[in-house]
């Protein structure tokens, strides 16, 4: 019996081991072809490089049109940053007004609210198109910042409607009777409380607006305003000698702020992921 | 006769509805409108350039009868949608009751797991996928190596709807995360009591862990399929929806048709049908799960 449970318990541990070593694979691969040459990427099973040469980096970094990679970096803060504080602003407000008020239709306002989590964006994407384009706000970055302004995260205000459900009501009492309002209530009570779900909720947004592709590839257009994603997929697009290396290169600076940014904040993460589902 | 709850609400929660004016405003301007348009747009003859005028169900009738396109799209999504969902979720819950147990390492294992999804639908993420996916690429050289013959990832149209969705199933940990997470909620006392009762250790996964968490798994599905009818990225990035529209599901007709060739009528028709086969699957699942899902708090707040 002993013996056994011995046996399983090794054989988990090859199971996970094996599992996470193609998981980890394609990543590993990725980092140490960004050291080599064009020609080593292909044709061989290698996957340390001859040398390990910066040159795909720096070649990468200089891009292949008027602008390099900095300027493309710079363009993807300049949606991400803005569109991460945003969203938590307006979507924690909006939890506020959910979690501790009983106002009339609430019950409507909130059955609407988790009916917006299944709403698909292929199905609002071509208005929100030509709204933007009436408004003049096609390749700016209005698009993205007006639904963060605008709370339109239901994910973000369900999670964080749940998280406040989580703290007690008599911290909300006690304010009030301290002659607080219900701003003050919620800046100087529930807000710091609610720090590490805000964080939660920060990382998914940032993470989320990063890795998006399809809004930034509809109302961008000028080069001097792509985002990451779009020089990537310029650069395997437009010319015919394409230096996989170099691409190889920015694809793993592109990808390097997320994976900083998980280390980091990895409890909020998993707290994040955690909560957000538990309660369906 | 039950009497009429009449509800006196306090001055103060009026404020309420001061504090979701931001959502209010953003779901009537940004969700509904767009919504309603969209639905009507379906029923216009509508080129960007031009004003809509109706033409009734002429595109869904296109759609239906005259498109070789569609039939194809439609396919291809289902297919990917009937592979990522389960394969995804079935990866999660394997590896996440593997993971239940007390293993050593647990934080780092979990870390190496949940990696791969931190890059979602990026492109960096997709391009990497084609290049190891290439016919002298990092994965056929493996299979080399083991004396296999190399396959035509990108180039075979019956393989290349796999590739891209091996790439979405090997992003299953935020999945995983979620089920590691239900999992810990299941009280320890039903399988002990399983266990005086002689169940088996499948017979415990069966009759025990999965009824109890089904409302996380529940919530997966409906999620990665909302998200699977939609997918677009990988099969832009990664095979260009193609070789011969093998791989070009309905995102990426969507795209075309109204970013391409400005037909935007023709495309909202197309996105209802992306709605409708959302609609239907929720309505589905709901049904099947009626009486099935637990809330703690009855759902009332």
């Amino acid at each position: 019996m002993r013996r056994r449970k011995k046996i399983n318990k090794a054989l988990l541990y090859v199971v996970i081991a094996l599992v996470g070593i193609v998981m980890m694979y394609p990543l590993v691969w990725m980092f140490f072809a960004t050291f080599k040459s064009n020609n080593e990427i292909f044709g061989t099973l290698k996957l340390l490089p001859e040398s390990f040469s910066l040159d795909a980096y720096i070649e990468g970094w200089k891009g292949v049109g008027k602008y390099s990679y900095g300027k493309y970096f710079l363009n993807t803060f300049a949606i991400v940053i803005p569109v991460t504080a945003f969203t938590l602003i307006s979507c924690s407000i909006v939890a506020y007004g959910f979690a501790r008020f009983r106002f009339p239709f609430k019950k409507l306002f909130f059955a609407i609210l988790i009916g917006t989590l299944m709403l698909p964006n292929t199905v609002i994407i071509i208005p929100r198109y030509m709204m933007f384009s009436k408004l003049g706000w096609l390749n700016t970055y209005m698009p993205f910042y007006a639904p963060a302004i605008l709370a339109c995260y239901p994910f973000f205000i369900y999670m964080l409607i749940q998280f406040m459900r989580g703290l007690p009501r008599e911290l909300d009492e006690s304010a009030y009777i301290d002659g607080c309002g219900t701003l003050q209530c919620f800046t100087k009570i529930l807000l710091p409380l609610l720090k590490p779900s805000l964080f939660s909720a920060g990382l998914f947004q940032f993470m989320w607006t990063y890795n998006d592709f399809m809004n930034p590839l509809i109302f961008i257009n000028s080069v001097n305003k792509y985002p990451i994603s779009l020089a990537l997929r310029t650069a395997i697009d437009s010319e015919a000698n394409i230096q996989w290396n170099q691409i190889m290169a920015m694809a793993f600076l592109s990808v390097l702020p997320l994976i900083i940014l998980f280390f980091l904040g990895q409890k909020y993460f998993v707290e994040g992921i955690s909560t957000s589902g538990l309660k369906g | 006769m039950p009497k009429k709850k009449i509800r006196k609400y306090r001055k103060r929660d009026y404020m309420g509805l001061v504090y979701i004016s931001p959502w209010l405003a953003g779901f009537l301007l940004l969700q509904l409108y767009p919504f309603v348009s969209s639905f009507l747009y379906s029923f216009t003859d509508y080129k960007f350039f031009n004003e809509p005028s109706f033409v009734g169900l002429k595109n869904y009738i296109r759609l239906f009868t005259l498109d070789p396109e569609f039939y194809n799209s439609l396919r291809v999504t289902v297919v990917y949608t009937l592979i990522t969902v389960p394969g995804k979720l079935i990866m999660a819950l394997f590896i996440a009751t593997l993971l239940n147990r007390d293993v050593k390492g647990i934080g780092i294992i979990r870390t190496v797991y949940y990696l791969p999804s931190l890059f979602g639908g990026s492109v960096a993420v997709a391009i990497l996928w084609k290049i190891l996916f290439m016919s002298d690429g990092a994965i056929n050289n493996i299979l080399n190596f083991f004396h296999l013959p190399s396959v035509q990832w990108l180039g075979d149209p019956n393989i290349s709807v796999v590739t891209i969705c091996m790439l979405e199933i090997w992003q299953f940990g935020s999945s995983m995360v979620m089920f590691l997470a239900a999992l810990k909620q299941v009280p320890a006392s039903l399988y002990e009591a399983a266990s005086i009762d002689g169940a088996g250790a499948v017979k415990k996964f069966f009759s025990i862990t999965l009824p109890q968490i089904t409302p996380i798994i529940f919530f997966n599905l409906i999620m990665q399929t909302i998200t699977a009818l939609q997918n677009f990225t990988s099969a832009f990035v990664v095979t260009g929806g193609g070789p011969n529209k093998a791989t070009y599901v309905l995102g990426m007709k969507l795209y075309t048709d109204a970013f391409g060739y400005y037909k935007m009528g023709y495309a909202c028709a197309t996105s209802w049908v992306i709605f409708a086969m959302v609609m239907v699957v929720t309505l589905l699942l709901f049904r099947f799960s009626s009486g099935k899902i637990y809330y703690e708090d009855g759902g009332d707040f």
